[in-house]
Formats: structure tokens, C-alpha cells, sequence
């Protein structure tokens, strides 16, 4: 019995050997090349790096205010992502989730932002926005709330919201699409029980519904943290994180290191900072997940 | 029934609220895609002055400057070619591991599990350069083993190996979610019957985890197939280039050609848009497969 | 279904990998590579070299990679592992240029330069020659010495819309000339409800631009030298003033809203167009402003004087330059090349085809006459890589971050010189933590 458990598991581990080879080689080698990397001064072109230790890490934490700017930045996006994207995907999920005619219809036009090149999202939002002749202001004044119009993007007060709002837009699609996976997967039957026991559309969704969704929305709630604290594709093509830096985030702050300044060594520090708190952050919902579940 | 007109125009207020909210943002998803169709129709002259959606003058032949000059017919089979070995290969490869995470027994499962996770999360900056210099040492960039097709072949393996790793992570994670679903009578009858672990695997777990195999496929489709930065630090012949770099010839240094590259976007975005067209009937077919078992 | 897929499949791989139809490497030695990231010059670039093939049986490949990011992280890969070709442009500052020196990835071009009593290199403008140059004594430590070569020259002045000029009530051929015609010019065109003065300037280098113009022009050249030393403070009246200028510009309605989030390209658009009046770019805008309207009545003008005490210095000099890899097998193949593509016949086609600057003086005949306008002004050019010394990027940086802070009202000048004084201490201090361990 013991041989063939012995050669039983190594089989197994089988199962996993092209996925960890992969890994080791094109993640967890460079992933480590950047922990070692962090400790360096190095401009990213000569043979000699320099070893500072600490040195990096101490400058991040006690001399960057804009670092922790930035992160503020990244985290307003993420919060505002959070109740925003997420809410709008799980009304329409919910909308589309009725046998509704033309739910295929919708299923498609949703998922056209994500597929979008990030070119034309650029292009298109940056008339919207603009001060001078974006389609924003023009609506504005038509409808009588021309006092509100200014160039959004140059504003302080407004660019990092409507930066927000573009990248909600370009990522509501997921979340429709998980969410809408999640709830077609809930046997009818239990719906129909509900509703003969006599409960109105509140009940259901809070007694049917959300339980049976909750792994599906820590999916989406973990995915969209690590995918908006890590934004900077939309940043660049819209306020290039401006003005003034109101609209910098860590990813634009670490390009920065690498490129104007040339401090790679800086950059890899940066990365290993927001990398390991948005672990902490991830494996903390997890386990408030499971805490959750266990209810 | 107590009050059937209310019950009826509540049902149909319901039904109108919903479509209008739906109808709005749809039309917001839409409209920029409309604009930039109607962007490729026109000039360089004016593309930017023009505003209305419809344009005045039909510039049909922009599609076919752009698929010239862009080189498309070249690109177009190696995006093609790229995006299907890299999906069916990250396909492959996370359904196997998260078969083996979840189901089989492996001691230390879970840290490779946790790794996997952990990398998800951590971004890797300068990550390009350390991943070429990668390359170079194993041999990807500049192979020279005499035969012109297995130099070619080692190339193109050098772009898809990092893409196929940079699905692996999110795949896992939704195949193992899937796959813990799985209800074990299941399992042990098919095992009963004779069934290897393999054969569990293939006939059994995966048509089950349909539709979590849907979204990786969807998922890494775009990703590959809008991919051009690895492209152009990795792959140093045209012939073997993707899609998007005949984009880039429309983006000078100084000037933008924007109906082309309009035109050309939108050739590109095109397959895309079918594939999802395609995977999000399997999403739903796998779904009620489940659940009339 | 699913047979059909698999077949599907394999017929696709077969026929990716299949045809490849990749013809045999020819022998090298007679094989020049060229990288670039200039996409409106990959054919002329292609016709040069099919000519030149011709003539020299030797074959020279231009690869393009755009947009120019990714040439940038392209360059450095192989600079990295030592895989560069034997011509490539750099696009970078001087203190990159200096480490690629330093590593032996640029040739010396000196002796070729200097040969037959500087015949190559008089035949440039002078200020292309110097960004490629490192003199005695230079603040890089790297040997003095020519290691690139200018493939066309640029200038950045302010362009102006003849006709929306006219329709503000002011002389389309006397622009201003002094900084309190250029505010007046700002409030006539705020009067006729005329957008002023376009730029990208979200994009700090644009700022930097126009700021140390006229920094050059308050200061003078000496004291600038000496800011970047650590000499002088950036809270020095001076610079206050330059800083000034931009609050100035601003409440004269001289700046086009949303100035700071634009990006070059907009700016560009927007001019062309005829939505703005005024238009803070480089000579290349001839050619992007004819491709998007021809009819356009503009005309080009130095930035204003603010004040008398120093010229005020345009920056300019170099758009383009290539350099030799020093490790190429086919250096001197390369260099024959570069002076073959620089001479004044291949240049004055360059210039003609591409409605850029040409690098060598003697290729002016033909080009438009708005490129002339540009072309005129070349003596009065500089550039931050023209310098023996180059200011922290981050002094840079919260500089410009700064002048941004003003024109949307956050900042005063005075605050704004006082922050980028701080940084530059820092700045200092963290240079001589770092020497002092060396």
C-alpha cells in the first residue's frame, strides 16, 4: 500500500510541473531579481550597481511624500471603483439576470470598454473632457447647468474623480460578466421556493441571493483592488498624472523612477512596497471571506 | 390576488426603468466604438474638425491603406497564431494544476497555491528589461541552430512562453475555485468505474468548470492579442510580429495618422469582439449544462 | 465540433510556421542595421537606402520601433546585453548618453569628424555637433570627444495664426516682441473670445522649455550654470521672476484652458485647426500642421523678450542623432553611411520629403519657407545637453510640477521657488551621501 501511495503522489505532482516551471522561470526569478535589485542604486544601463541597503526603503517611507500621495490616489480610485463599477455591474448583472429579451444583446455591448484599445479610450475621454470643446461642457450648458462646465482634467478638484469614472467605465464589463456567471449559476428552484413562501424582491435578494454570491463577490472585490491600486494605463492616456501630480499613482510614480530618474534600483523598492501591502490587504479579505462564509 | 392592475403596472414600470437604465449605458459603451468607425471614414483633414458621427464623405478606402501599409496580411496570421497557442496552452496548463490543487493529494499544495496568488499581486517594474535579459541567457532572442524554421520557432517561443506564464496565475485561481465545486460522488463513481485521474480530469472537471474556462479564454485572448510591448522588445523580424505593431506605424513620433490608425484599430478589435461573442454563449450553455445534470 | 478545431488548429500552426520564406542571411560584412523609432521617415529612410545600395553594395536595414517608449526600453535591453546594432539613435539626456559612452556602446567619432581639417563637422550647424559632443572637463567623466551624428536639426519658437490675429485687432507681421506686447496681445485675443497660447504642457519637458528660455533671458547663461551648480538658490529673485512670468501669462488670459493636461499632439490639433492663436512647438509642426489643414495662415516668432539684460536662447540644436556601435563588426561601413546620409544632397531630400530641418547647413535651399523662418534662428539655439553639467531629474521635475501649481492657481511663484529649492537640497545631500561611499 505505502509504494504506491509514494509513486501515486509524485505523479501528482505532475499536474502542477508545467505550470511551476513557467513560474519559477518567468516570475519568481525576476521576482526575486527585484527583491535583490531594491537594495541597489543602478541606472539601468551600467555593469556597476551600487549596494545601499535599506537606503531605498528608508527614502520611500521618510522622504516621498508624493509616494504616499499617489498611494492616496490609487486608493481614492479604488474605493470609488469598488462601490461604483462594482455596484453599476451587479444592477445590470441583476438586470440581465431576468429572462429579459435582449440580455445577449446587452451581454456584448457591455464587454466593448474592456476591448477597447486603450488608444481610442484615451482619445474619446480626452474630448469629453476637455475644457475648451469637450462634449461634457457642451451638454452642460445645453441643459442649463453650464455653471458647472471647466476643464476637468486641469481642475484639482475634479481630475482624479473623472479619471475614476474612466476606468470604471473600461471595467464594468468584467464585473458584469463574472457577477452575471455567478448568478446564473443559482438553481431557479430556489427562487421559486422563496416566492411561494410569500417573499417580496428585497427578501430574496438579501436571503437568496447574497449568500450564494459571496465567494463571487470576494472574487470581484480582491480583482478589482489589485487591478485599480495597479492602474496607470487610463492615467497616462487621460491627465498623464497631472495636473501637477494630482493625479499620480504608485505605477506612474515607479515609470517615473525608472525612466526620468533613473533610479532603478529606487523603482524595484517602490514595487516591493505596494506589492506586499496589497498582499496583506488581499490575504486579510480572504480570511474575512471565509469568516464570512462560515456564518 | 389581491390588487392585479398594481401588480400589473409595478411589473411594467419595473420592466420600462429597467431597459432605460440598461438603454443608457449601453449607449454609453457604444458610442465610442461608433466614433471611432466614423473617425476611420474620414481624413486627417478632418477627422478632428468634423464632428458629427456620421461623416460627410465615406473614406472606405482607409481600410484598405491601412491593411497595406500596416502589413496586416503578415500580422494578422501571427496574432492569430499567437493568441491561439498561448490561450490553449494557459488552458491546459492551470486546468492541470488546479485539478492537481484541488483535488489531488500533493503535501505542500497550498504554498504552491499561495505562491501563485502572491504573484498576482506584487507588479514587477522594469519587469521588461529583466525579462529580455532573461531571454537572451536562455537563447530566445538570437538563436542559431542552422535550420531558419527551428530558429524561427525558438523565437516565437521566447514571446509565447512569458505570456502563457502571465495567465497562469489567474487561471489557477479560478479553475481551483471551480473545481472545488465539484461534487465528490461524482468523482468517486467515475473512479469506481474504472476511471483514471486523468480520465476524471478530462471528462468529468472540465466541462464542469465551463464557464471559469470561458473567462480565462476571454481573458488572455484580449490580453495576447493587444499585447505589442513584449512584442517589440522580444521579436526582432517583421515576419514575426503581431498585429498591433502594424498599428504602430500609423503613430509617428510627432504626427498621429488617426483614420488609419483608426481603421486599423478596428480591424483589430474586430476578431475580438467575435471571440467574446462566441465564449459568452459557452458561459451560459455551461451553466445550464450544470445544472440540468 | 471539436475534431474540426483541432484541425483548425494544426492548419493554422503549419501555416504560420510553415511558410516561413525567410531567405538566408546574407553575408554580413556587408550588412548595416539601423534602429529608429522616427515613423514618418521609415520610407524615405528606405529609399536612401536602396540608393545607396546601389551605389556601395552595401545593404543597410532601417527597423523601426514606435512609439518612442518602447524604442527607449528596446534601446536599453540590448544596450544591457549587449546586443545593440551598428547605428541606433539614443533619445535620451546627456547623462544617459554619457553612461552609453562610458559602457562602449558609442564610437568616438572625433577623427572622422576632424579629419581633412573638420570637413565633416563644419558642415553642420554648430549647435547640432555640440549636444553630441563631450568637452574638456565635462561633469560626466567621460573621455571629450564627437560621439554621434545629427541626422536633422529642430528649433522650438512659438507659432501664431495669422489670420485669428487679424481677427483680434493685431498686425499678423509685427508679432510681439516684448513680453508687455505679448500680455497685451493675450487680452485682445481674451476680448475677441479667442483661445491663446496652446503647448503640452502636461508634458514637463515643454515647461522646462519655455521656462529656461527666459531664464536664459533674466539671468543669463553664467548664473543658470551656476543654479544647477548648487550656487544659486531657485528662491532667487531671478528665478522668482521667471516663475512669474507664467502667473502673468495666466492672468492675461494668454493661456489656453486646460494648457497643463494637454499633451503635444492636442496642442497640435488644436492649432491646426485654427481653435488657438498661439502655439508654443518645434519646427516639426510644419509637417504635422500640413498634414491635418494646408490652408493654415500662420507664421513663426521668437518667445518674447521679458528683458533686456541677456539674449533670450531658443532651445534647439540636434533633433536626431545616431550613433556607431563601438562594438560593431561593421564600424567603419556605419560611419562611411552616416556621412553619406548627412551630405548635402541626401539631406536636402531628407528635408524635402520629411519637411524637417536639415543637419547640414548647406541643404537649406529647398525647404518651405515657415521651415526658413525656423532655420534662421539656429544661432540663437540651446539645449539642456549642450551644458557641461545636467540639473537631478527630480529638481526637474518638482520644477515644472511647479510652474503647473502656478498656472492652476495652487501655488505663488514664491512658494513654488522655495519647494524645488528644498528638493534641490535634498538632492545635494543624498549626491554626497552617495559620492562619499564611492
Amino acid at each position: 500500500m505505502r509504494k504506491i501511495r509514494v509513486r501515486d503522489i509524485t505523479g501528482n505532482y505532475l499536474y502542477v510541473l508545467p505550470a511551476v516551471i513557467l513560474f519559477l522561470t518567468f516570475h519568481i526569478y525576476p521576482f526575486i531579481n527585484v527583491f535583490r535589485l531594491s537594495l541597489f542604486r543602478w541606472d539601468g544601463l551600467s555593469p556597476v550597481m551600487q549596494f545601499v541597503g535599506l537606503a531605498n526603503f528608508r527614502d520611500i517611507f521618510t522622504a516621498s511624500p508624493e509616494w504616499w500621495f499617489s498611494m492616496w490616489h490609487a486608493f481614492y480610485i479604488t474605493m470609488f471603483t469598488l462601490i461604483f463599477q462594482n455596484g453599476l455591474a451587479l444592477i445590470l448583472a441583476l438586470a440581465c439576470d431576468r429572462a429579459i429579451r435582449s440580455a445577449n444583446i446587452y451581454r456584448i455591448i457591455f464587454f466593448i470598454p474592456p476591448v477597447l484599445s486603450g488608444i481610442v479610450v484615451g482619445l474619446i475621454w480626452q474630448w469629453i473632457y476637455d475644457g475648451n470643446y469637450g462634449l461634457l461642457n457642451y451638454w452642460l450648458e445645453k441643459i442649463g447647468f453650464g455653471y458647472l462646465s471647466r476643464t476637468w482634467l486641469e481642475d484639482p478638484r475634479t481630475a482624479l474623480t473623472c479619471v475614476a469614472i474612466v476606468h470604471m467605465w473600461k471595467g464594468f464589463g468584467w464585473g458584469f460578466i463574472i457577477l452575471l456567471a455567478g448568478l446564473q449559476s443559482i438553481p431557479r428552484q430556489l427562487y421559486e421556493a422563496a416566492r411561494v413562501d410569500g417573499a417580496g424582491a428585497w427578501d430574496i435578494f438579501r436571503k437568496v441571493t447574497v449568500p450564494l454570491m459571496v465567494p463571487v463577490f470576494v472574487l470581484v472585490i480582491i480583482l478589482t483592488i489589485l487591478n485599480t491600486m495597479q492602474i496607470y494605463d487610463i492615467i497616462l492616456a487621460t491627465s498623464h498624472g497631472g495636473p501637477a501630480g494630482h493625479t499620480e499613482v504608485p505605477i506612474t510614480m515607479i515609470l517615473h523612477s525608472m525612466r526620468d530618474y533613473r533610479e532603478f534600483g529606487y523603482a524595484c523598492a517602490q514595487g516591493v512596497v505596494i506589492g506586499v501591502m496589497l498582499l496583506i490587504v488581499s490575504f486579510a479579505l480572504i480570511r474575512v471571506s471565509k469568516g464570512v462564509r462560515q456564518e | 390576488m389581491e390588487k392585479p392592475v398594481y401588480y400589473k403596472t409595478k411589473k411594467a414600470l419595473a420592466n420600462i426603468l429597467t431597459h432605460s437604465f440598461l438603454l443608457i449605458v449601453a449607449a454609453a459603451c457604444v458610442l465610442p466604438l461608433l466614433w471611432m468607425v466614423s473617425s476611420s471614414l474620414k481624413t486627417q483633414a478632418t477627422v478632428f474638425s468634423d464632428m458629427s458621427l456620421i461623416p460627410k464623405v465615406f473614406h472606405w478606402e482607409n481600410y484598405y491603406v491601412a491593411w497595406t501599409k500596416g502589413g496586416f496580411d503578415k500580422y494578422f496570421f501571427n496574432s492569430l497564431s499567437y493568441t491561439v497557442v498561448v490561450v490553449v496552452g494557459i488552458v491546459f496548463i492551470t486546468s492541470l494544476a488546479a485539478y492537481g490543487i484541488s483535488r489531488l493529494k500533493m503535501p505542500g499544495k497550498n504554498i504552491i497555491f499561495f505562491l501563485f496568488l502572491a504573484a498576482m499581486m506584487i507588479p514587477i517594474p522594469g519587469g521588461f528589461i529583466a525579462l529580455y535579459a532573461l531571454l537572451n541567457k536562455l537563447g530566445f532572442l538570437n538563436p542559431n541552430t542552422g535550420y531558419a524554421f527551428l530558429d524561427d520557432l525558438i523565437r516565437r517561443l521566447g514571446y509565447i512562453l512569458p505570456l502563457v506564464n502571465q495567465g497562469l496565475a489567474l487561471g489557477i485561481y479560478l479553475l481551483k475555485i471551480s473545481f472545488d465545486n465539484m461534487p465528490s460522488d461524482l468523482e468517486d463513481s467515475a473512479s469506481i468505474d474504472g476511471c483514471s485521474k486523468l480520465g476524471i480530469y478530462w471528462h468529468i472537471a472540465l466541462p464542469l468548470a465551463k464557464p471559469a474556462i470561458a473567462i480565462v479564454i476571454i481573458f488572455n485572448a484580449l490580453n495576447v492579442w493587444n499585447e505589442y510591448i513584449l512584442a517589440m522588445l522580444i521579436l526582432q523580424d517583421k515576419s514575426l510580429m503581431p498585429l498591433q505593431r502594424g498599428l504602430m506605424v500609423f503613430q509617428g513620433a510627432h504626427i498621429t495618422q488617426y483614420p488609419l490608425l483608426m481603421s486599423g484599430i478596428t480591424i483589430a478589435t474586430i476578431p475580438i469582439i467575435l471571440v467574446y461573442v462566441f465564449m459568452q454563449r459557452q458561459i451560459i450553455s455551461g451553466i445550464t449544462a450544470g445544472m440540468a445534470r | 465540433m471539436k475534431r474540426f478545431l483541432i484541425l483548425f488548429l494544426v492548419v493554422l500552426l503549419i501555416g504560420t510556421y510553415g511558410c516561413k520564406g525567410r531567405l538566408p542571411l546574407e553575408d554580413t560584412s556587408k550588412r548595416v542595421v539601423v534602429w529608429h523609432w522616427l515613423t514618418d521617415r521609415q520610407d524615405t529612410f528606405a529609399e536612401l537606402a536602396k540608393i545607396y545600395k546601389e551605389r556601395e553594395g552595401v545593404d543597410v536595414v532601417f527597423e523601426l520601433y514606435a512609439p518612442s517608449d518602447i524604442y527607449y526600453q528596446k534601446v536599453r535591453g540590448a544596450a544591457y546585453t549587449k546586443t545593440l546594432p551598428d547605428i541606433y539613435g539614443i533619445l535620451a539626456e546627456k547623462k544617459d548618453f554619457a553612461v552609453f559612452v562610458k559602457t562602449g556602446h558609442a564610437l568616438n567619432l572625433s577623427d572622422y569628424m576632424n579629419a581633412n581639417e573638420g570637413e565633416w563637422r563644419k558642415s553642420f550647424f554648430s549647435r547640432a555637433v555640440s549636444v553630441n559632443e563631450f568637452s574638456e572637463n565635462n561633469d560626466f567623466g567621460v573621455d571629450p570627444g564627437v560621439y554621434g551624428v545629427p541626422m536633422d536639426v529642430m528649433n522650438i519658437q512659438i507659432l501664431y495664426n495669422k489670420d485669428l490675429f487679424k481677427k483680434a485687432g493685431l498686425d499678423p507681421e509685427r508679432p510681439p516682441k516684448t513680453w508687455d506686447e505679448f500680455l497685451q496681445a493675450g487680452r485682445k485675443l481674451k476680448a475677441a473670445g479667442i483661445t491663446g497660447l496652446v503647448s503640452g504642457w502636461s508634458e514637463v519637458w515643454m515647461i522646462d522649455c519655455f521656462a529656461s528660455n527666459y531664464a536664459y533671458n533674466i539671468m543669463g547663461e553664467a548664473k543658470y550654470i551656476d543654479t544647477i551648480r548648487g550656487n544659486v538658490s531657485y528662491a532667487d529673485p531671478d528665478w522668482i521672476k521667471v516663475f512669474q512670468l507664467f502667473k502673468e501669462m495666466n492672468d492675461n488670459h494668454l493661456l489656453a484652458k486646460g494648457i497643463v493636461s494637454m499633451i503635444n499632439k492636442y496642442a497640435e490639433q488644436m492649432f491646426a485647426n485654427g481653435k488657438a492663436a498661439l502655439a508654443f512647438n518645434g519646427s516639426w509642426c510644419v509637417n504635422v500642421y500640413h498634414g491635418m489643414n494646408p490652408n493654415l495662415n500662420y507664421g513663426v516668432m521668437l518667445p518674447p523678450r521679458a528683458s533686456n539684460k541677456f539674449p533670450l536662447m531658443i532651445w534647439g540644436g540636434a533633433g536626431t542623432s545616431f550613433m556607431v556601435n563601438a562594438r560593431s563588426a561593421n564600424k567603419e561601413e556605419a560611419v562611411k553611411f552616416l556621412r553619406w546620409i548627412t551630405s548635402k544632397d541626401q539631406q536636402a531630400f531628407l528635408a524635402r520629403e520629411t519637411r524637417n530641418l536639415p543637419s547640414n547647413k548647406k541643404s537649406l535651399g529647398d525647404i518651405s519657407e515657415l521651415l526658413a523662418q525656423f532655420a534662421d534662428d539656429m544661432d540663437s539655439t540651446t539645449h539642456p545637453n549642450n551644458l557641461p553639467l545636467s540639473e537631478f531629474p527630480r529638481v526637474i521635475e518638482a520644477r515644472d510640477k511647479g510652474i503647473q501649481s502656478i498656472i492652476i492657481g495652487e501655488k505663488s511663484p514664491e512658494e513654488v521657488g522655495l519647494e524645488v529649492q528644498a528638493v534641490k537640497v535634498r538632492e545635494m545631500k543624498k549626491a554626497k551621501a552617495r559620492n562619499s561611499t564611492h
